[in-house]
């Protein structure tokens, strides 16, 4: 308990002290201005978000696999988070996309495959809630979480086939494409503390998950006896 | 050898079940033909809005149908209780689904070439011409709901409210499939017709991307 106190006070601080450096270090960006400053947390979150769906499908296949309930509540542990990330993408990409493209929204390859990878978690976790049987419940969100995760590439192909308005990659782009040095420095900082938040959120999910499956348990034997 | 002899079996099955009656065919139908016709008083479509709308809603109007249409797939040999039968009645699980997903197929398939003619003359559109390409992504088209939706039914038919979950679990999925098949329906019906390589190709990447996943997974999904 006060591990995790002090592990996520240590996080408050280090995202602090990143959003000042994203604020007042690194410079404001020539043509955007200031909203350009959303970009640390909005690419930051969105990485985050897809490492855990990433986790999240490699816990399915593991539980299809093994059936250890711990994979189990990898799974959904990690599909939770990822949702929490992807709702924060969602919402600051309209606010820096409004002064910057002049629409809120638009259906170009990237929003649309982040809304619908948020669509098909959310069918997930529901699914998970209609399912009362715990073996049952646990074997049939795996398989339809791998499915769903299959689904990805071909969402994205398919929407930048169809047309595409995003900017071309900043970061890992080839020739031409590059952030300036305080940019970078601030960047990497806040993707730091992102994923450190990730992995917060995770376990403590993941605990949490444990736990009710052993009161699940315990009542169940008390029902027994 | 034996998959395909036990696929056979179980196809001639699920056909004789809904030819017997037609119950799903008949509704399905009118559902579509429902939804077509109200779609075209949400506005009032002129020649070129017909050709640039009329193709997304015609498929939009498939899933939705298909959706429904998918449900009693598994959730009759539930009531039934004849799924562990229809298990050890076949080596190879897969056989069970490659069935029931090829009669899913055939009778999707069926509807829409019944209401091609009704959309048509609704949206002044002409589709004798390119009938072949167009059944081709009929085709495509059908096989890329029917592989994930025959999956998903046997999924939602373990859950409370499954006539709300298999939507919810399918159409989001659907999302390639929708785009794809729209596109190559709108460019075999525009003024210069043609056949879009690029997406029947895709519709083709989609069929067996979700083709072999459903091989390597099936056996899993048909476990009580």
């Amino acid at each position: 308990m006060l591990k995790s106190i002090v592990n996520a006070t240590v996080l408050f601080i280090l995202i602090a002290c990143t959003a000042y450096l994203a604020f007042h270090y690194a410079p404001v960006e020539k043509s955007m201005g200031i909203i350009q400053k959303i970009f640390y947390v909005h690419i930051s979150c969105a990485f985050s978000a897809f490492v855990a769906f990433g986790i999240c499908f490699y816990a399915n296949l593991r539980y299809v696999f093994t059936r250890q309930p711990k994979a189990d509540w990898l799974g959904v542990s990690a599909a939770e988070v990822g949702l929490a990330f992807i709702s924060v993408v969602l919402v600051t990409g309209p606010i820096w996309a409004h002064p910057v493209w002049g629409i809120w929204w638009t259906w170009d390859a990237r929003l649309t495959l982040t809304f619908v990878l948020g669509l098909l978690y959310v069918s997930y976790l529901l699914l998970r809630t209609m399912i009362e049987e715990p073996d049952k419940r646990a074997l049939f969100s795996a398989l339809f979480g791998i499915f769903a995760f299959l689904d990805v590439p071909l969402v994205y192909f398919s929407i930048r086939w169809w047309r595409t308005q995003h900017p071309q990659p900043v970061i890992l782009g080839g020739p031409g494409s590059g952030l300036e040095p305080r940019m970078r420095v601030s960047y990497l900082l806040m993707w730091g503390a992102l994923t450190g938040l990730l992995i917060l959120l995770l376990t403590a999910r993941y605990r949490l998950e444990a736990l009710r499956a052993s009161v699940e348990e315990l009542r169940r034997e008390a029902e027994v006896r | 050898m034996a998959l395909l002899a036990d696929t056979r079996v179980l196809l001639g099955k699920e056909l004789r079940t809904e030819f017997r009656s037609r119950e799903l065919l008949t509704t399905t139908v009118v559902f579509i033909l429902v939804v077509v016709v109200l779609f075209s008083f949400t506005f009032d479509p002129s020649a070129g809005e017909s050709r640039r709308f009329g193709p997304g809603l015609l498929w939009l109007a498939f899933l939705f149908a298909a959706s429904l249409m998918l449900q009693p797939c598994f959730l009759r040999e539930q009531n039934n209780d004849t799924l562990s039968a229809l298990r050890l009645s076949v080596q190879d699980p897969f056989a069970i689904f490659l069935a029931k997903l090829s009669a899913n197929t055939v009778f999707l398939l069926l509807t829409e070439v019944l209401l091609l003619p009704v959309f048509a003359v609704l949206y002044n559109v002409h589709v004798l011409g390119v009938f072949p390409q167009l059944v081709l992504v009929l085709f495509l088209g059908s096989l890329g709901v029917a592989i994930p939706g025959t999956a998903f039914s046997a999924i939602s038919a373990q859950a409370r409210m499954r006539e709300l979950m298999l939507p919810l679990l399918l159409l989001p999925l659907l999302t390639p499939v929708l785009i794809a098949s729209t596109e190559a329906t709108a460019a075999l019906l525009d003024v210069r017709p043609e056949l879009r390589r690029d997406w029947v190709g895709f519709l083709a990447g989609f069929d067996v991307v979700f083709l072999t996943a459903l091989w390597l997974f099936g056996e899993y999904l048909l476990e009580e």
